[in-house]
């Protein structure tokens, strides 16, 4: 144990920080770790709100981790506790009580911000973003209170979906706005957004792409409708925008911390101020695909880059390998998923295998370059979509197998022997 | 710790592993009661796989990096401290399949019965994994590498 006796402060609760605290207990069990959280809630599922504003899951099923983990990771958690500011040349952390904590090494896993666009009335009550436990609460609380009927949702992205999909369930008329020609357009292509779409339509909801939001009609300071670019008028008992996140990065800014889109890490998940890490929505990291670095806000992504600064903080180097794109939906029952590059821009130099059914609805796209799977769509049948994933993270050459991939019982056995018995015996296992 | 291994040199392709397991894994964990009263609900976390002559037994690998631990969004995906066995914990489990997003190997299904992750569970128990246990080839061994 290298570093055995450093004072950790992780900013931040969720799925990053879950992850850094993990990372440094493998290896490190006396360092001192305090966390600091603005929201109060013990580490929450950030994705399971919009269970808990469905109805899916109540409030005992929210916690990310068990009741003990902060005594068992002997984690002192400040919760309900903003940090203001990091001082980065006396390596302190600045708290909205005016107080100052000191650290050796610091984690920033305090994810992103919910973009509201700046219009008129955008403060008006029912205006909602939903990205946090609270915000759950507070439409439900509204919805109750005002027996919301219809509502307007803005953004037809990963959460703009999840929350049309848990307003369906409770009844309510969702119109869902997407100011692209076509909805979930940066993970799907033109196919899976059109069957999507559909499966939406057929339940109810109604999509409109191509337009978005120009007006909010308020009556007696409370949200009544929308106007759209397009010109059509909406009535509304609420909106919520859902149009992105962008990385929180205001405790940075005027600081040594470099920025661009977001907080920029090394493969090691450092700041350029050594000692200083950034993991999750916040950070700008590798990207696996593309090269490069950008943020990419995803769940998995959150965990392992926390993982690895957590390793590091601890003394014992690991690499974060790159991150890419990938999501599992359910589109009011569709179960989709996913997985990298799915619809290049310029698709020259890309090749591109699919299959669709309409009964029952399935769609399975593969997308390789230079025989090399660099991207997956699956909706309908998702059985073993990971065995693709683990392809194009591990850059597979797929010239011995491309004509088995749209088949429906592709399997390992379908790779080459020598991986298939790497994959079955495990790493670093001799066979 | 403990791993399940195939030998595809040795599998016959019997699928005698995939009956046990769903036998195991059933409420009555009697294979006449479980093929009349629970058939197409409980699903069999061992997978033969076939193609022409070659074939062999997969199911978790219970991996030291495991994707899925990662990946799922509710914490019910955990290491159990004691065996090391990757575990679903199915009362927090909502199905949102990341772990079947992640998972290289392909080895969690969707439940029929409730919408959760299935998967292997080394047969939390017993003193060997009934696949292995009733493997008529030994092509399937548990043991420590």
């Amino acid at each position: 144990m290298k570093n055995a006796n450093q004072k950790i402060v992780v900013l931040g609760n969720s799925t990053a920080a879950v992850g850094c605290i993990e990372g440094i207990r493998e290896n490190d069990g006396t360092s001192q770790i305090v966390l600091i959280a603005k929201e109060p809630e013990h580490a929450y599922s950030r994705p399971l709100i919009s269970y808990l504003l469905g109805g899916e899951v109540d409030d005992s099923r929210m916690t990310y981790r068990p009741a003990d983990f902060y005594k068992r990771n002997r984690v002192e958690a400040h919760l309900g506790l903003e940090a203001t500011g990091i001082d980065v040349e006396k390596r302190e952390v600045l708290t909205a009580d005016g107080k100052r904590y000191s650290f050796d090494k610091l984690l920033i896993g305090i994810g992103g911000l919910p973009i509201v666009p700046p219009m008129k009335n955008a403060n008006a009550t029912g205006v909602f973003t939903f990205t946090t436990y609270q915000d759950a609460r507070e439409i439900k609380a509204y919805i109750k209170a005002r027996k919301v009927e219809t509502a307007v949702v803005v953004g037809g992205g990963l959460i703009g979906l999840k929350s049309t999909e848990a307003l369906h369930k409770l009844g309510i008329k969702v119109h869902l706005v997407e100011l692209a020609d076509r909805i979930l357009s940066i993970t799907f292509d033109e196919e899976a957004s059109r069957i999507s779409r559909e499966q939406l339509e057929k339940n109810g909801v109604s999509v409109r792409c191509g337009t978005t939001v120009d007006e909010i009609k308020v009556s007696g300071g409370v949200v009544s409708g929308v106007k759209l670019k397009d010109g059509t008028a909406l009535e509304c008992g609420m909106i919520i925008f859902a149009i992105g996140v962008r990385p929180n990065l205001k405790m940075v800014e005027g600081t040594a911390i470099q920025t661009n889109k977001g907080i920029i890490v090394d493969e090691h998940m450092e700041t350029s101020v050594k000692g200083i890490y950034a993991a999750g929505d916040v950070a700008e990291a590798a990207d696996a695909l593309y090269g490069g670095k950008r943020p990419i806000p995803i769940f998995p992504n959150a965990y392992r880059q926390g993982k690895v600064a957590g390793k590091n903080i601890a003394g014992e180097p690991m690499v974060f390998e790159g991150g890419m794109p990938m999501n599992s939906v359910d589109v009011l029952g569709l179960p989709t998923i996913s997985v990298g590059i799915t619809a290049p821009q310029d698709p020259a130099g890309y090749e591109m295998l699919s299959k669709k059914s309409d009964n029952p609805v399935s769609y399975r796209k593969i997308v390789l370059k230079d025989n090399r799977i660099v991207g997956a769509i699956f909706i309908g049948d998702i059985d073993r979509a990971g065995i693709f994933t683990g392809l194009v993270r591990n850059r597979v050459d797929a010239s011995q197998f491309k004509d088995l991939l749209l088949t429906d019982d592709f399997g390992l056995i379908s790779l080459p022997r020598e991986y298939r018995k790497h994959m079955v015996s495990g790493e670093g296992v001799v066979i | 710790m403990k791993r399940i291994y195939a030998y595809e040199e040795f599998c016959l392709g019997c699928r005698l592993c995939e009956i046990n397991c769903l036998v195991q894994h059933s409420r009555s964990k009697k294979i006449l009661k479980a093929f009349k009263e629970e058939r197409g609900k409980v699903l069999s976390a061992i997978h033969v796989e076939e193609s022409g002559y070659v074939s062999f037994a997969l199911q978790c690998r219970h991996c030291t990096d495991a994707k899925c631990l990662e990946a799922c969004i509710t914490g019910a995906m955990h290491r159990d401290e004691k065996t090391g066995a990757v575990l679903c914990d199915q009362d927090k489990c909502v199905g949102c399949w990341m772990c079947v997003m992640v998972c290289p190997v392909g080895a969690i299904r969707r439940g029929k019965e409730k919408s959760v992750a299935s998967k292997c569970d080394l047969c939390a128990g017993e003193d060997l994994p009934v696949c292995v246990a009733n493997c008529p080839n030994e092509a399937l061994v548990y043991e420590e590498r």
